[in-house]
């Protein structure tokens, strides 16, 4: 319960979820400490994930071996995060990770582009794409390398009225 | 890297009691792990991610810890060695010791502590989250025992059990509160399938509710119940009777339904109470409790509606509206985090390319108005147009509440003529809405300003109609007083002849009473305009509903159904499913209640209705929304209008006062009805009730503190002070903005300098590879100079390694100047941390977006 911002019921039922998934791989009793793990297939297809553009993203940030697959543990994590108490400073590192696309600990260009498209559906051309991503990084990058470090990311992340 | 580490420990050990010094310390541990992530990518050749490194840090932490603590445990055990083998010898000089080691002991339980109450918070795996935290349980438990040996030690055993069955407790606590909140779920289901903007109209509503149910407990539990319970009963009273020329008709469902015959007698309305001072057993003083519930209604739903304003505003200073951000912003966090549902999906898929767009668009061409004259035109013309609507529907309001008059003199008047006032009003609602929105398409303002000026117009019609209303109803009492002195003539008369009558047969001069039927009575304008206001509640509840029902339900079923044999697609073109009206919907409310504050003195049994009819409409509309709505094209954010809401609530709040306040003041109550009848205003009751039962000096107190050369002082002195107030908030203001432009200054100049710095970076990077080798040994700087010298050769064989110096040392320089970036960062983070600008951590928002719960997943309930 002290990892979490769950309490006891609560991970009971995030465990009854993941157990609800794939219930013969699954064990109900998680006293042993199985390794178990759960494709990225499956938890994508969650409701809570089903239609956010970068479940892909957040299920391998959260998973430990960075293919997506994810432990009951990583699964608990990935909830508590997510969750209402989860505080901004957490909730920013994570989404850093989340929008860092290819890993590198820095959000580029590239990065913004998926970024964008995975937002809008690939429904702005191409021009106004770079555009947006020019403005992105003008505005948010501190340190003049033309791509965000984590401490731009939250910097400009930590002013965002929306970001909660 | 560990020395720093542990460095940075020290100093949170230090200063564990500063909060502030303690975020400090945050951003610094966060800058560490990026310094260290930097490092960590500049070794990507071997394969070292950022995670694992993260790991490895948390790894680090954790040895040291047990390290550390097993150095404790040690060292413990050979303190206790000590203090038994050679307690005698040098006993003070092992004390002192033994002291320093029980501090330190006690910091590191603490640490650990610390450690655990944070542990969700640090961004680790899972796996290790759990093993360090077993870790850091263990040892706490281990060492708390031992910790307050001699002579605390076994309270301290007992203050930590306290301690931790009481953050047991609170935690047990903190579940059943969430459990104890009323539609948590539905909500949530609602939100998920519709964003945050139309739960945050169930959320007020559900607020209102509770709003409600207090004051539904105030008027029942200290009017209506000790009235049923101790007063006169039924039947005992002219005024607790139905006269005996209606007492045919008085049971019947349409003399009810218009709230006449025996609902007009009972405690719903003003004109049951008696005027008895004391009532029961208990002697209840029931006039004053009337009055004072009265006053306490408006006063509690005024302190209500001020302090959750004042904590919304303290919430949204958090945004500060800094533009600098835009797109950033919207790349980051505009997805909804909460949504679940295809269609909503879609939607803001839809709203979201748009808004980029729409930003796309004001960046390119930030001031290009084609026709502004046409545009001016075509505003004022929209607006010269809507109070001609404004105008038209007070008129029409007026005009039909005076015909109402004189329908309610004939006596054969039809079931239209007797509720024209609130079918026109209701109509007036419904159509007036619309007609504005395009009237509005006129003005072609931007959606976010145009729902503004909606939302302004629409109050403006409803308070106008209410006015209106207001004021015919006022004619009315002025001629029902008119009509009440003639009644009153007839009244005395009457009792009087009857006396005279019964005088002659019997002789001791109790003649058997009048049958309180027969009795003629006044008007008692009172309970005319309770009946009034529960009236308009009602067909207001009525229409709504019906609204709802028709234009929602049975519109989705057409479409739904009828779309299978139709030449077009009923789902995608005109009469498609209806959006959630979100800010019809929330005036709708604010009006209700608006009606409620103005009617529960005439009428105690309103808030009851209200009571009721929230809580219906609580389910009806979810059940509306979820089965036959669709979700918004275009997002209204909900986070910032709420305090829109609240202001106009207060607004409602205020004006509903007025009218109150103005009968309770100036206007005399019935002589013959409800407990103020008999006395000339209705805040007699005050004065009584100080002079008959206060002890004599208070009275005298009173009627100093009621003098007017001291309350005018009063009011002076709390004038004053709200203009000395405000003056400070202004001045607090002034510095905000100040901070804020200089946070922009450094901001534009850190862009600058990196900027040069960028252009100047080969130069640097030159003086700096000259100078790292200088110091180091003496042959490189020889290297460098030889290179440079030699670099037109370019056979030279020391050139190789030096240029591999070179490349080297480069990304050095680059790592070293992204290491100067924290400073920056701490200036421009400072003023944050000490709270003039943002709570920073964290803080529930009412509302979340992205990164907020995951759908149905909010307080914990899921719901699927």
């Amino acid at each position: 319960q002290d990892c979490t911002f769950f309490t006891r019921k609560e991970i009971l039922r995030l465990h009854g979820r993941y157990h609800e998934m794939a219930p013969n791989v699954v064990p109900m009793d998680y006293t042993k400490d199985p390794d178990v793990k759960l494709p990225m297939q499956l938890i994508i297809n969650m409701p809570e994930l089903k239609e956010n553009p970068f479940k892909e993203r957040i299920v391998e940030s959260f998973s430990e071996d960075g293919e997506g697959s994810l432990s009951f543990n990583d699964f608990v994590d990935m909830f508590s995060v997510l969750s209402e108490m989860a505080p901004r400073e957490l909730k920013a590192i994570y989404a850093f990770k989340i929008y860092d696309f290819n890993t590198d600990n820095f959000i580029c260009k590239a990065d913004l582009e998926k970024t964008l498209n995975k937002l809008t559906r690939e429904e702005l051309t191409a021009e106004e794409i770079t555009l947006v991503c020019e403005k992105v990084i003008e505005e948010a990058d501190m340190d003049g390398d033309g791509k965000l470090g984590f401490t731009d990311f939250e910097n400009m992340i930590s002013k965002a009225p929306d970001f909660l | 890297e560990d020395k720093e580490e542990n460095e940075s420990k020290e100093e949170d050990n230090g200063n564990q009691q500063n909060r502030a010094s303690r975020r400090k310390n945050y951003h610094r541990k966060n800058r560490d792990g990026k310094k260290a992530r930097e490092e960590g990518s500049q070794k990507k050749d071997r394969g070292k991610m950022a995670p694992t490194k993260d790991q490895k840090e948390s790894e680090n932490k954790e040895k040291k810890t047990t390290k550390r603590g097993k150095e404790g445990e040690n060292k413990q055990k050979k303190g206790r060695k000590n203090s038994t083998s050679s307690a005698s010898s040098n006993s003070s000089d092992e004390e002192s010791l033994s002291e320093e080691e029980l501090a330190m002991l006690k910091e590191q339980v603490e640490q650990k502590k610390k450690l655990i109450s944070t542990m969700r918070n640090k961004p680790w795996r899972m796996v290790k989250k759990l093993s360090v935290l077993r870790e850091a349980q263990d040892f706490v438990e281990k060492f708390e025992g031992a910790l307050g040996k001699g002579k605390g030690k076994k309270l301290y055993a007992y203050k930590m059990m306290m301690a931790k069955k009481w953050v047991k407790f609170k935690r047990d606590f903190e579940n059943f509160k969430t459990q104890c909140i009323p539609w948590e779920m539905k909500i949530k289901e609602v939100e998920s399938h519709f964003g945050s903007s139309v739960a945050s109209y169930f959320i007020f509503l559900r607020w209102m509710y509770g709003v409600n149910l207090v004051l539904f407990g105030l008027i029942f539990g200290l009017v209506i119940i000790p009235e049923v319970l101790m007063g006169m009963p039924y039947g005992s009273m002219p005024r607790k009777t139905v006269p005996r020329a209606e007492q045919a008709t008085a049971m019947d469902f349409s003399v009810l339904w218009d709230f006449e015959g025996y609902i007009k007698y009972s405690a719903l309305f003003y004109g049951y109470y008696n005027n008895q001072r004391t009532i029961g057993w208990l002697k209840y003083r029931l006039p004053m409790a009337y009055f004072m519930v009265g006053i306490s209604v408006f006063g509690y739903s005024l302190m209500v509606v001020i302090r959750s304003m004042a904590r919304n505003a303290n919430e949204s200073t958090a945004d500060g509206d800094d533009d600098n951000f835009i797109f950033s912003w919207k790349m980051f966090t505009s997805w909804d985090y909460l949504i679940g549902n295809p269609e909503t999906a879609d939607n803001k898929f839809a709203s979201i390319t748009t808004s980029f767009k729409e930003s796309i668009v004001d960046e390119q061409e930030s001031n290009k108005d084609e026709n502004i004259h046409l545009r001016r035109f075509l505003r004022v013309l929209a607006n010269v147009l809507i109070i001609c609507c404004l105008c038209g529907s007070g008129y029409l309001i007026y005009f039909v509440v005076k015909r109402s008059q004189t329908f309610s003199k004939m006596q054969n008047a039809g079931w239209y003529e007797r509720n024209e006032v609130e079918i026109v009003m209701s109509l007036l609602g419904m159509f007036c809405p619309p007609l504005f929105e395009t009237i509005a398409a006129l003005e072609n303002y931007h959606p976010r300003i145009g729902l503004k000026w909606q939302l302004g117009r629409i109050f403006a019609l409803f308070l106008g109609n209410l006015y209106t209303f207001l004021l015919a109803l006022m004619d009315d009492v002025n001629e029902k007083l008119a009509e009440e002195d003639v009644v009153k003539n007839i009244t005395h008369w009457t009792l009087l002849g009857h006396h005279n009558s019964s005088a002659g047969n019997d002789s001791t001069g109790t003649p058997p009473p009048l049958d309180p039927a027969d009795v003629p009575r006044g008007p008692c304008w009172e309970t005319t305009v309770g009946i009034e206001f529960v009236r308009l509640t009602v067909s207001d509840i009525l229409v709504t509903y019906i609204t709802i029902l028709v234009g929602d339900f049975i519109r989705a079923c057409f479409v739904r159904f009828v779309n299978y044999c139709w030449c077009w697609d009923l789902e995608a073109g005109f009469p498609s499913y209806a959006e959630f009206d979100i800010s019809g919907n929330v005036l709708g409310l604010v009006f209700n209640q608006g009606m409620i504050w103005m009617g529960s003195f005439y009428a105690p049994g309103l808030v009851g209705i209200n009571v009721l009819r929230l809580l219906t409409s609580m389910y009806f509309q979810c059940w509306a929304v979820m089965s036959s709505n669709v979700p918004h094209a275009r997002v209204f954010k909900a986070s910032k209008s709420n305090n829109f809401y609240m202001g106009l609530l207060l607004l409602i709040l205020f004006l509903s006062l007025l009218p109150v306040a103005y009968t309770i003041m100036s206007l005399p109550p019935s002589f013959d009805c409800g407990p103020f009848s008999g006395k000339k205003r209705m805040y007699d009751v005050i004065q009584e009730t100080i002079e008959l039962d206060f002890p004599v000096f208070v009275a005298k107190i009173f009627s100093y503190v009621a003098n007017p050369g001291l309350i005018i002082p009063a009011i002076l002195l709390m004038v004053l002070a709200i203009y000395y107030l405000n003056a400070v908030s202004e001045a607090y203001q002034r510095a905000n903005a100040e901070l804020k432009k200089k946070m922009q200054m450094q901001r534009e100049e850190e862009k600058n300098k990196r900027n040069n710095k960028a252009s100047t970076n080969p130069m640097l990077q030159d003086l700096e590879d000259l100078l790292t080798p200088s110091t180091k040994t003496e042959s490189p700087p020889k290297q460098a100079e030889d290179k440079k010298i030699e670099s037109p050769n370019g056979t030279s064989p020391f050139r190789k390694p030096g240029r591999g110096e070179v490349l080297d040392g480069s990304p050095m320089a680059g790592a070293r100047g992204a290491a100067f970036t924290p400073p920056s960062q701490v200036f421009v983070t400072q003023p944050r941390t000490l709270g003039v600008w943002a709570p920073y951590p964290g803080q529930p928002r009412p509302w979340g977006h992205p990164l907020g719960p995951v759908p149905g997943r909010g307080r914990g309930q899921p719901c699927y």
